[in-house]
């Protein structure tokens, strides 16, 4: 793929990715958000947290499946877009819902699995962020690099469960996240299953040679 | 039963001049259009038209709260639903063509006389005072909503409940037409509550027919809802078709659905946090800051004797 394609590419998934917040604060301006306001945000950010942290999690599958190679290089994008949507969604509870009263925000994640669970998940993409760029590969190594960003599943895990948790009675878009993660993380179970058995027939040549 | 005024408002609460006086005008202007009526004759309303955005004549109630009522653009359109929707925004929209006409509402169970009411005449038993109270959602939001209908205890004192009679339990309408939420399995339908008899009896137990003034709209509950301030707002249940009394603790639509977290009683308090949730503060619709939740929701002065010697975190 030429690289002005990819330009192009990295722009619209640029333009996609800040829509969401673009459009809360088009809301905001114009008194769209509802009765609940603060509420709203709060919802919108969540889900969008979830969302592209979804999105990014489907990329290597898919890059496999279909053997599109460039979709690898946004990855990270839509990764650090995930962390953005997070921090956002993170600022709203300490603020609107607490008011940055640390003693309450503190009892609150000891107290409440859901807000237990949520703090994990934004925890757990942190060192994701921080080690996101070219030079953290270099400085962690490849392979230690890999093994930092598998936390991203944890991530992910608690993101949904935190989710789950946290909704009233009506089960449906959690139990969605829940199938979708469920399915990410299927396939590279079943990928790393079948890798291993790709493998095994050179190992035993191997300790035959 | 001795009525007293809620003396727990801080005075910082208390409704500023210019809105009161704009509620006052709307009142005489409400007042003033139901006397034109009465004067013109019955056959200008007759009781089969009374439907959604109908005025309702009125008098005021020394149990309503001087607090500024929230807009009504909030309460109409900012609602939990769930026989129409689990979205809030959601029974607005899917609640426009609900039919509140005809409706009746079946009264059975221990009481002298069994009876069926049309709707219009049940409005009618008793004289219709605007009662603006707070309501606190289990969520952690509140209103102040100015509703229109008369003491619950004026119907149960004319139905002379017989000495059986230790609860009421309300039921909503089940039709899955008109309630497409019906047809999911998020709660068990049709909705239920109750309450104990001496709760039912309590003045500020309100039998709801109308908001700011005029017949209730779909999605608050029309035609005719309980409303109990001092509980949360899932007790206060919507579009009753039928009033039981029963001398058994009725099954509730939601203890049924968690019962670890929504117990018969669902008084507010502050100091029994849901068990995923504090119910310490509270965010008032229209408002930036977390206000301190009320035990009782304010309400203590009238209520807390009802439950004198229980103990409130177990029977939550």
């Amino acid at each position: 793929m030429p690289r002005r394609w990819i330009v192009l590419l990295k722009v619209v998934v640029w333009a996609l990715c800040l829509s969401p917040v673009t459009l809360l604060a088009w809301k905001a301006t114009h008194d769209e958000l509802g009765a609940n306001p603060l509420s709203e945000v709060t919802l919108a950010t969540g889900h969008w947290t979830l969302y592209l942290l979804l999105t990014s999690l489907a990329i290597s599958p898919l890059r496999k499946i279909t053997g599109i190679n460039w979709l690898i290089r946004f990855r990270r994008l839509i990764g650090l877009f995930a962390f953005f949507y997070g921090c956002l969604h993170l600022t709203t509870y300490l603020w609107f819902d607490k008011f940055f009263d640390l003693h309450e925000i503190v009892k609150d994640i000891y107290k409440r699995p859901f807000i237990t669970a949520g703090m994990t998940a934004w925890t757990l993409m942190l060192p994701l962020a921080l080690t996101s760029t070219a030079a953290s590969i270099r400085w962690l190594g490849g392979k230690r690099w890999q093994t930092v960003h598998r936390l991203v599943y944890a991530s992910a895990i608690a993101g949904v469960v935190h989710f789950w948790w946290l909704v009233k009675r009506d089960l449906t878009r959690p139990e969605m996240m829940a199938a979708i993660l469920t399915l990410l993380l299927g396939v590279r179970v079943v990928d790393h299953f079948l890798a291993n058995r790709r493998i095994q027939p050179t190992a035993v040549s191997q300790n035959g040679d | 039963m001795l009525i007293k005024k809620p003396s727990d408002i801080p005075s910082s609460e208390i409704t500023p001049k210019s809105v009161y006086m704009d509620r006052r005008r709307f009142m005489t202007g409400a007042t003033l259009f139901g006397a034109a009526l009465a004067t013109a004759g019955c056959e200008m309303v007759s009781p089969s038209k009374v439907s959604a955005n109908t005025k309702l004549t009125t008098t005021k109630s020394p149990l309503s709260t001087s607090e500024t009522p929230t807009p009504e653009k909030d309460i109409t359109n900012y609602n939990n639903f769930y026989e129409f929707s689990t979205d809030k925004y959601g029974p607005a929209e899917l609640s426009r063509n609900f039919r509140t006409s005809p409706w009746t509402v079946k009264v059975s169970g221990a009481i002298k006389e069994k009876k069926t009411y049309d709707v219009d005449s049940l409005m009618k038993l008793a004289s219709l005072e605007d009662r603006i109270y707070r309501l606190r959602c289990v969520e952690g939001w509140s209103m102040v909503i100015p509703w229109v209908g008369y003491s619950l205890s004026n119907l149960i004192n004319q139905l002379q409940p017989t000495s059986k009679a230790k609860y009421v339990m309300f039921t909503t309408l089940m039709d899955m037409g008109q309630f497409p939420g019906q047809r999911s399995g998020v709660l068990d339908w049709p909705y239920t509550e109750g309450l104990r008899m001496d709760e039912a009896m309590h003045p500020l137990t309100l039998l709801t027919f109308g908001l700011y003034g005029e017949t209730l709209p779909n999605q608050d509950g029309a035609p005719v809802r309980i409303v109990i301030p001092w509980k949360y707002g899932f007790k206060s249940i919507k579009s009753i078709v039928k009033i039981d009394f029963v001398d058994y603790e009725p099954p509730t639509a939601w203890n049924k659905a968690a019962p670890n977290e929504y117990g018969f009683y669902s008084n507010v308090n502050p100091n029994v946090d849901h068990p995923r949730w504090s119910q310490a503060t509270e965010r008032r619709i229209g408002e930036f800051r977390k206000r301190p939740t009320l035990m009782f929701n304010g309400y203590g002065d009238q209520v807390a004797s009802l439950y004198n010697g229980m103990d409130l975190k177990k029977h939550y």
